[in-house]
Formats: C-alpha cells, structure tokens, sequence
C-alpha cells in the first residue's frame, strides 16, 4: 500500500469512534502492539528531542525500503508512533520525504494532544523525515 | 465554617465543562482561578483611573499613582513588613529571585558558599548557579530523605563562616512540603548569611509574617493567590534593600541622571524601572482583601481536611505511591501509578475534565532523587470540594484499568 492509502485507512479507523476516550483506548492498544525496538537501539543518540516522554526511533535500510522501529516510557506516545510507524514504515525514502501529513489534522490527534505532546508529535515526524533525506542521500552518492 | 458553595459562585470559571465534563480545578499549585471581584477591579481600573503613575500632576496619574501605593500598604500589612517600602513589586517570583541573585553578584567573591536546598524550583536553582558562575561562589545543596523532608542534620553540616546566602522554598510546589524556615533562617543568621524563602506555593495558604519569621527576602506571586499573572512581590530588608544594587536602570529608579553620573532613587522605586504592572499591582491588592475575607485559618483548616480526605481516597488505589508524606504538608499530593506514565495518567483524566499537573515540576532533581521522569501533581484550594476529589479518584481508577 502507498503511504497514502494507508493513511486513508487510518482516518477511517478513527472515524468510526464516537468520542475520545474510545479513540484513546485505540491509542493505547496500537501502543501495546508496537513491535519492540532492538534494546541497543534504546540509546540517547535515537531519543527524539522535544518529547516530554521518552520516544526512542531507529531506522533501517531494508533493500529500497526504510524500516522503523520505536519505543517510548508513556503508552499513549506508543500508540502515537505506532500510527506513524504504520504510515511511514516499510516506504521508499523519496515517498516519505514527499508524503504530507494532514492525516494527523484529519484523525483530530494534534488537537486532542497538549501542546507539549504535539510538539512532540511534530519532532516524531520531523525525525522519520530526516531519516528518509538521509538515506536517499546516501543511496545517491 | 467556609460556606463552599458560595465561595464557588465567585470563581467564574469553575462552573464550566471541559471536553463536555464539569471542570474540576487541580492545578491550583500552577496557578490558582480569579475570583469576579479581582476581574472586576481590573476592568474598572482601565475603565476609570487608567494612567502612567508616580509622574504626572494630573488627576489620573495621582488616583492610579494612590491605588498602587494603597495596594503596596495591604502587602505591607498583609506580610506584616516593617515598612511598605521593602515590599517591592515584580513580576512573579522568578523575578524577584533574579533580582536579589543580580544584586549579589557584587557581594559574593569566590569562595563563598550558598546553600540552595533539593525541593527547590527551577526558579530557586538557575538563578543562584549563574550567580555562582559569574563570582567562584559554591553551590551547596541540603539533602532530602525518602519521605521528601530535607535533612536538616546535613543542613547544619553545611553552614559555615563561608556561608553567605541560604535559600529555600517555604512549601515544596512538587511535593506540597513545609520547610522548617524558621529553624533554617535563625541557624543561617547565626553565621552571618542571609536567607531568602520562595514563597511562591506558601502565600495561597498561609499568611506568612516577614518580621517573626525575620527573613532576608520573601519572594512571591500573585497569581498563584488569587491576583493576576504577571504580578508578584518581593520583600527585602531594608538593611539588604539598600545594600543592593539596582537590577535595571531606567525610568522611575533614578534621583538624577547627567551623562557623567546618575544617583539612584530612594526604596523601593530604586527597584521599580520602567513602567510597572499598575493594574496588576492594583488588583494583587484587591485579591489579598478577598482572601481575607475568606480568612486564611478557615482556608487552612479546610485544605487540610481536602488533603487528609484525598491521601485517604487516593491510597486506596492499590500501586498508587504517593511522594512527599512527610507529616507537615499543605493540599499538594504528588502521585505516580505502578507501572504507568504520569502523562499518560493526565492525558485520559483530562479527557474526564480533570486538571492536574503532570511532569517534572519544574524541579528534575527530585525527580532524579526518586528516580522516576515525573508525577501527576493534584494541588487543592478552598473553592475545591470532597466531590471532586471523588471525581478525580474515579477518574484515576479509570485511567487505571485503560492504561494497565
């Protein structure tokens, strides 16, 4: 699937809750079902600055294909990146690097995020950006 | 007896919802409601007496040049300062900490011990270390135990003839401890170091007596008692206040400027450059003669029972720790749950309207000494009641059962 549809099929998801709470639930079970991160890539280096919870994110080249993989101490900021690592994973760097984000507006999450978590957010979202520049960098030279 | 009901009425902002549930206010630790008498004051002082003050000749200027003035008399009285001119407006206590910090940097050489204690804010930390950079001064910090009470043994091991300022929070705002100030000034006084309590958490419960507790500095916010942001109050000695030099130079502080040299303006407006905060000024006025009139033995008592009733409540939730039990504690209950996030915990009861604080406080240290990244900070004032409370422990449990 492109990062597209997968991120229509996520707006769907979340269409079909009726409140916050259930939408948080959902949160929280994409959270728990977060494949673990390697333990040696729980490092400082991969902690993303802004977040006030702990997000650890890792990237990896998997043939054309950038692979992610994160954690985080707070399950709600699990759940959060698991939807990210959902659109965004398993995709071509020039396809992350040229996808927009406006599913994030679309599923109302930054709205219903403090502000200090929608920062967060946004540094999430800016970290698997970089990841992706740096790779198609990389496989250019 | 309060009458709570009526005490609510005057807060406005209380009988609102939030994500479609009642609003119940937790949060009063980070700053507290206004109550409509304090709004009011505001909006008439724009409306009817707004003008530049200690300038002018014309009527504005001397009506908003006396209400400031009043307003710096009900401080005096309400702190019982020995002259209203060691209560100096700031605005918040982060300034007014800044300002001593500034004022001893000419004071301090290297060498020179302060002592700072391990229940400090951010705000009681930062300042003094960047003193310490700027003259070779140490920075000495008293430990705290398990219970978050500072170890007042390793206290008095600390103070030396090298001791020139101690500084520390009359009441915790992470954990909601009192400091034993009294014993921490007389012991500092004894060595000759002058001492300045953070009485940001302190004022929205207590009426603290400058003079019996014989402190150096006593710095303060508004906002946090009822009055409005941006306003805060610093006391100093008047010895101390002259010994200063001024934080910044400007309009109002001086007593005459050429270009070869300026003399500085008598106390307190040798502190006071620039146009102040008149409003805000005013109107901290205003909120101190409500809280008054609610009377702080009454708000005492009440807080205390709120307090007991939610340690009581909030223990019942098997794996609930709570940090700070020290015997003597104001209405601040800093929590985490066994295994959960403290964000993730605020995130979902906020969704349930309930207000709390969650995070490091603005003071990581002790959140390193107890080794956790932060707390849910539940912080009551006398307009909250024992159903809120309810309110907030049923939503806790909720959060519980989501998040386990």
């Amino acid at each position: 699937m492109t990062i597209k549809e997968i991120q229509n099929e996520i707006i769907d998801e979340f269409s079909m809750f009726d409140d916050w709470m259930q939408r948080y639930e959902y949160i929280i079970e994409l959270g728990k079902s977060l494949p673990l991160i390697k333990e040696e890539y729980k490092i400082d280096e991969n902690l993303i600055k802004g977040c006030q919870s702990k997000v650890w994110l890792q990237g990896e080249q998997n043939n054309d294909k950038i692979v992610f993989t994160a954690d985080s101490d707070a399950i709600l900021t699990k759940g959060i990146i698991a939807i990210l690592i959902r659109a965004f994973s398993n995709q071509k760097a020039s396809d992350i690097i040229n996808a927009d984000t406006e599913f994030i507006d679309e599923i109302g999450l930054k709205e219903h995020l403090s502000a200090t978590r929608a920062n967060g957010l946004v540094s999430m979202i800016k970290n698997i950006k970089m990841y992706a520049l740096a790779f198609d960098a990389k496989n250019k030279n | 007896m309060l009458d709570i009901q009526k005490i609510r009425a005057d807060f406005p902002i209380l009988s609102q919802t939030v994500n479609g549930k009642p609003l119940v206010y937790f949060d009063n630790g980070a700053t507290s409601q206004k109550p409509q008498i304090v709004i009011d004051a505001e909006v008439k002082y724009y409306q009817e007496i707004n003008a530049n003050i200690h300038r002018g000749v014309h009527t504005l200027s001397q009506l908003a040049t006396d209400a400031y003035e009043i307003s710096r008399g009900k401080v005096k009285e309400h702190i019982n300062a020995k002259f209203a001119h060691e209560v100096l407006f700031t605005s918040g206590t982060t300034h007014g900490i800044n300002l001593v910090t500034n004022g001893f940097a000419s004071i301090l050489k290297p060498g020179d011990e302060v002592i700072v204690s391990s229940l400090e804010h951010h705000s009681n930390i930062v300042p003094w270390q960047m003193l310490c950079e700027k003259t070779g001064a140490l920075l000495k910090v008293i430990p705290m135990n398990e219970n978050g009470e500072l170890i007042i043994e390793a206290f008095d091991a600390l103070l030396s003839e090298k001791t020139k300022v101690v500084t520390v929070n009359h009441i915790s705002n992470a954990l909601g401890v009192i400091n034993p100030i009294k014993y921490i000034i007389d012991k500092a006084h004894a060595v000759g170091a002058a001492v300045l309590i953070d009485g940001a958490q302190a004022v929205p419960h207590l009426k603290p007596n400058v003079q019996e507790l014989d402190c150096d500095f006593y710095a303060f916010s508004g906002h946090k008692m009822c009055g409005p942001t941006g306003t805060g109050i610093l006391y100093g000695k008047e010895e101390w206040l002259n010994k200063l030099p001024p934080y910044q130079g400007g309009g109002e502080m001086i007593k005459e400027v050429t270009f070869e040299k300026t003399t500085y303006a008598d106390l307190p407006h040798k502190f006071e450059a620039g146009t102040p905060n008149i409003a805000g000024g005013i109107v901290l006025g205003t909120a101190i003669d409500y809280l008054n009139s609610v009377g702080f033995e009454n708000i005492h008592e009440y807080e205390t029972e709120l307090l007991d009733y939610a340690t009581k409540r909030l223990s019942e939730i098997e794996g609930l720790r709570i940090y700070g039990t020290g015997k003597n504690k104001a209405s601040v209950i800093s929590f985490n749950i066994d295994g959960i996030h403290p964000y993730d915990v605020g995130s979902i009861i906020d969704k349930l309207g309930i207000a709390v604080r969650t995070g490091h406080h603005c003071a990581q240290p002790i959140m390193n000494f107890f080794c956790i990244p932060g707390t849910i900070r539940a912080s009551f004032s006398f307009y909250n009641t024992k159903e809120e409370i309810d309110q907030m422990v049923d939503a806790v449990k909720k959060a519980q059962i989501m998040l386990s």
